[in-house]
């Protein structure tokens, strides 16, 4: 029996299952029922797109579905990757949800509602059968579902808060534009193909000219670059994640962005079969840019959940670079550097969608526990939440870069394909290898200082407001989801071992051009045909061994009486109040001003005088705000015509029926006349 | 089992010799300055001093606070033991590449960041914000003046760059080679804290970057961040000579080549750190909002290099 069958089949069985239990069930055990069998959807989910990864082809066909084009799903290795990173991020998100909506839980969120149940299994199901639709129209189909849900989930809490419905308005036009995009180019290409089905596609690619290939590849990248956040198209993101619930924000996060990588791998590798190398340096541009600008944004966010957002930006961005030098490689028929850049976009797929998911569900639990997601009035966290804040520690080491996280790996893996391509020759490389290498190294940095920002201050220190001094610990079941997050974020980061070599498959299912990667060793991650190697499981214990001597050293060499609590450095002044703490503002001040050019910030400072004299200060009133450039440079104007555009449409419009059939009437004169006089 | 124990003397060598490095980079200074100084040694009598003392913590500060140096310590100590130092076949050279090595780095100054905003304090914010701003802007010039370096070698390995480099000596005079060790140094200066960057002999709060962190720390848990913040100048001291002039290394295993290359790192290092204390008689540290520039300088010159790497090859 095919494991990849039958888990697909119990996932969407249960996905179905739970949309109608939280149709009939009560209130009370509602959140409870679909979060568990969200989970079991999730984890068979897993099942499925790892026997995908493994070699259990699927093929379903299913002509009378869907009238037209019929359902038609394949699951290779390619999308059994991205099924199995869907569904490990479902299971999470669907177990901590069971504590996040339940209406017993802190401020009753109305979550347990029945339309938020109904839709969120659905949403998890559309997700999973994205990368398994073999057909243009089974593909669209499983794609708008994914994002009306999504969308229907994002505007879950529009009555609590007034940013959500804007969220969602903002989240609504970017997606359908997106799915325009994408409609367009793939509907181009079936117009050149004898049929709508991949396999087709796939066959007919060969035939069409480059520059409808272009125009394919363009048109379907804009799609999935919005869906994956990339600047310019990321205006959306960080706002529609963070005003979603925590773990529809981990789904959307963690999960919904990857299809969008998907969708380019899909379709720039498998169905057009790589094509020119300018298509693969646009991809590797637009990745760059929306690493550094993701992370810089990021550095700057006060709100814990727009910083995540914003790293999510940066994240797809580094994955992009992975998939643009990929297909660079391959242009230029280097199968070797193809393979490995590809396998390290991948891994960061998974990396990313692991310690994301752990942040955004920590995230969800702070926002629960204390109402705010402003880091400038959290911190003390460590004493109230230990077990979220030692997960969010985890999550934000993982997401830094830095040894012993899982991002350090995929980054590793990644410029090791980027140092090594300078040699693969041509000017093109040599210009744009070291540029690459230079955002990621630069995006590595900033990435360093906005994790030691949303956790140092977020969580460490002491309290800021009332609300955090009063915060206490999340229930079970959210604890038990973020360490199931925190378990696969360790996991992937002291053993890659066990995963590069299990993607060797699914980058050979990307196209013949690319060279499935090896990487040898049980221990060490020793990199095939290009010198390379790294093990992390090593470094921790060489680092716990080193630890461990230096705590030893301690115990002969120190003193030995015991600790003594003693008072902070105050200056002699009193007793130090929370007021006087670094906030998130101002740790990240020194990199504002640094950025100032990039980052064009707004200050205002307002000095009211005293009446008597000028020279003494009443009060001062200081306002700082660091604006998305990008939105306000290139939407607001466009937003502004379409504005007028309407204003001036207001003319036409007055109430009267008789002039709009007068309308009607002239319009029909009108092209009569016109056929009349061209025909 | 001779690279193990090469390995471990590496550790040893470096541990023992850094305070001695900052002692004589002390010394130097006073005695240009005017001042007779305190002598050598006087680094390991103040580390004595500092573990007899008893073990004080903070009110309100979290475990954060007390791993950090312990954090600090051990990804120093394992870096001593992975960089060639000594011989260029370390048995731990698979393990980690030069960016492993750097980011090793990274992780312990962040731990100490992260302790500063733990105290809660301003000092220690400030200190932190400032560090973590500084780590943010080295890190891109550390890695791609890295990427200039292994672009030649086809290698990250650090084993495999020190190697080619005593292969072809006529590869440290190339424009790669000067334009990617100036980087470097200005990078490392940046990172171990010293001036034109942050002045280690100030407590002014206007300026103290390094210090401002580790404010709260004292007796054993002080003495441990000033002895793995000696030790990372030793260690970045030594990577950049043996980067750039590898010569002395022991390339076979034995007591007299190793003997060899301890007292040739030991020179090397000593040269460089001097250069460094009497350079910092005659510098001004700069504005903190000067340095960005400074850095962003030799982020130019390692993307120089790399540019230069591929075209002057």
């Amino acid at each position: 029996m095919n494991p990849a069958a039958v888990g697909l089949g119990l996932s969407l069985g249960a996905a179905a299952v739970a949309s109608v239990t939280a149709l009939v069930c009560p209130d009370r055990v509602r959140p409870l029922l679909v979060g568990l069998l969200a989970a079991v959807s999730g984890a068979a989910g897993v099942v499925a797109g790892v026997a995908g990864m493994a070699g259990h082809r699927l093929a379903v066909t299913l002509p009378d579905l869907l009238p037209l084009f019929g359902i038609r799903l394949v699951l290779d290795p390619l999308g059994g990757l991205f099924m199995a990173a869907v569904g490990g991020v479902a299971v999470a998100a669907a177990v901590f949800g069971i504590g996040y909506t339940s209406p017993q839980g802190r401020g009753g969120s109305g979550l347990h509602r029945r339309a938020f149940q109904v839709v969120y299994p659905l949403f998890v199901a559309a997700m999973l059968l994205v990368p398994a639709a073999a057909s243009i129209g089974t593909f669209l189909v499983c794609w708008e579902l994914m994002a009306v849900t999504s969308l229907l989930l994002v505007l879950a809490e529009h009555r609590r808060r007034p940013a959500v419905a804007q969220a969602g308005l903002w989240y609504a036009v970017m997606t359908h534009l997106g799915m325009v995009a994408i409609l367009v180019g793939l509907v181009l290409f079936a117009a050149h193909a004898p049929g709508g089905s991949f396999a087709a596609l796939r066959d007919a690619a060969g035939e069409l000219s480059p520059l409808v290939r272009g125009v394919v590849f363009v048109a379907t990248l804009i799609g999935f670059a919005s869906k994956s956040g990339v600047v310019p198209l990321h205006v959306w993101l960080p706002r529609a994640h963070p005003e979603a619930p925590s773990h529809v924000s981990a789904l959307m996060s963690a999960a919904m962005v990857n299809l969008g990588v998907y969708g380019i791998v899909r379709v720039g590798f498998d169905l057009l079969g790589v094509g020119s190398r300018w298509w693969w340096v646009l991809v590797l541009t637009l990745g760059a840019v929306s690493a550094v600008y993701g992370i810089l944004q990021a550095a700057m966010s006060t709100d814990l959940k727009r910083l995540l957002g914003y790293s999510t930006t940066e994240n797809m961005g580094l994955v992009l670079v992975g998939v643009g030098a990929a297909g660079m490689f391959a242009a230029a028929g280097n199968q070797v550097l193809a393979g490995l850049a590809m396998a390290a976009a991948l891994l960061h797929v998974v990396n990313h969608a692991a310690f994301k998911t752990l942040l955004f569900l920590s995230a969800g639990s702070v926002l629960h526990a204390t109402g705010t997601r402003d880091l400038d009035e959290l911190g003390g966290l460590r004493a109230r939440m230990p077990a979220t804040t030692l997960l969010f520690g985890l999550g934000a080491l993982a997401a830094s870069a830095l040894p012993l996280g899982a991002a350090f790996v995929s980054e590793w893996l990644l410029l090791q394909g980027l140092i090594h391509g300078v040699a693969a020759g041509g000017v093109a490389f040599a210009v744009t290898m070291p540029v690459a290498v230079a955002a990621v190294a630069l995006t590595a940095g900033l990435a360093v200082a906005s994790f030691v920002k949303a956790f140092g201050v977020g969580f460490l220190a002491r309290p800021r407001s009332a609300a955090a001094e009063n915060a206490t610990e999340s229930g079970p079941t959210m604890i038990g989801a973020m360490g199931l997050a925190g378990a696969a974020c360790v996991a992937l980061a002291l053993a890659p071992t066990v995963l590069v070599p299990a993607l060797a498959p699914v980058v050979g299912a990307a196209g013949p051009l690319l060279d499935s990667p090896a990487a040898q060793g049980a221990l060490t991650l020793r990199l095939v045909a290009v010198a390379g190697s790294l093990s992390p499981l090593l470094l921790a214990a060489a680092l716990l061994v080193a630890a461990l001597a230096v705590v030893l050293l301690l115990r002969f060499v120190a003193d030995r009486r015991t600790r003594r609590q003693a008072r902070l450095w105050d200056c002699g002044a009193g007793p130090l109040s929370a007021r006087m703490e670094y906030t998130a503002t101002s740790f990240a001040e020194p990199l504002q001003r640094v950025f100032d050019d990039v980052l064009a910030p707004e200050l205002d400072v307002d000095v009211t005088h005293v009446q008597e004299s000028r020279y003494l200060v009443d009060s001062v009133e200081y306002r700082a705000r660091v604006p998305d450039r990008i939105e306000r440079r290139l939407y607001q104007p466009v937003l502004r015509l379409v504005d007028a555009w309407g204003q001036a449409g207001r003319g036409l419009a007055n109430g009267s029926v008789h002039r709009y059939l007068g309308y009607g009437f002239y319009t029909l004169v009108g092209l009569l006349v016109l056929l009349a006089v061209t025909r | 089992m001779t690279g193990v124990l090469v390995a471990a003397l590496q550790v040893v060598v470096v541990a023992g010799g850094s305070p001695l490095l900052v002692g004589a980079m002390r010394q130097v200074r006073a005695r240009l300055e005017g001042r007779a100084g305190p002598g050598v040694a006087q680094p390991w009598r103040d580390l004595r001093k500092l573990l007899r003392k008893e073990p004080l913590t903070p009110r309100g500060t979290t475990e954060v606070f007390r791993l950090a140096p312990v954090l600090l310590m051990a990804t120093t100590l394992v870096v001593a033991a992975v960089v060639p130092f000594l011989t260029n076949a370390t048995p731990l050279g698979p393990v980690a590449d030069l960016f492993a090595v750097v980011a090793l780095l990274s992780l312990g100054a962040v731990a100490l960041a992260l302790a500063g905003i733990d105290t809660g304090t301003a000092f220690g914010g400030m200190g932190a914000s400032r560090e973590v701003t500084i780590i943010a802007l080295v890190e891109p010039t550390l890695l791609v003046a890295i990427f200039a370096l292994s672009v030649r070698v086809g290698s990250t390995n650090l084993g495999d760059i020190v190697t080619s480099t005593l292969h072809d000596p006529a590869l440290v005079i190339s424009p790669v080679s000067l334009l990617a060790a100036l980087a470097f140094a200005v990078a490392i200066i940046a990172e171990t804290g010293r001036l034109p960057v942050d002045n280690p002999a100030t407590h002014l709060e206007l300026t103290m970057v390094h210090e401002a962190m580790v404010l709260e720390y004292a007796g054993p848990d002080l003495a441990l961040v000033e002895w793995a913040s000696a030790m990372r100048l030793a260690v970045f001291l030594g990577l950049l000579a043996n980067l750039f002039a590898p010569w002395g290394i022991a390339s076979l295993a034995g007591p007299l080549p190793v003997a060899v290359a301890v007292a040739a790192l030991a020179g090397k290092v000593a040269v460089l750190g001097l250069a460094l204390a009497v350079g910092e008689v005659f510098m001004a540290k700069l504005r903190l909002f000067r340095v960005p520039e400074l850095l962003a300088g030799s982020f130019l010159l390692a993307l120089l290099a790399v540019a230069a790497s591929y075209f002057l090859a």
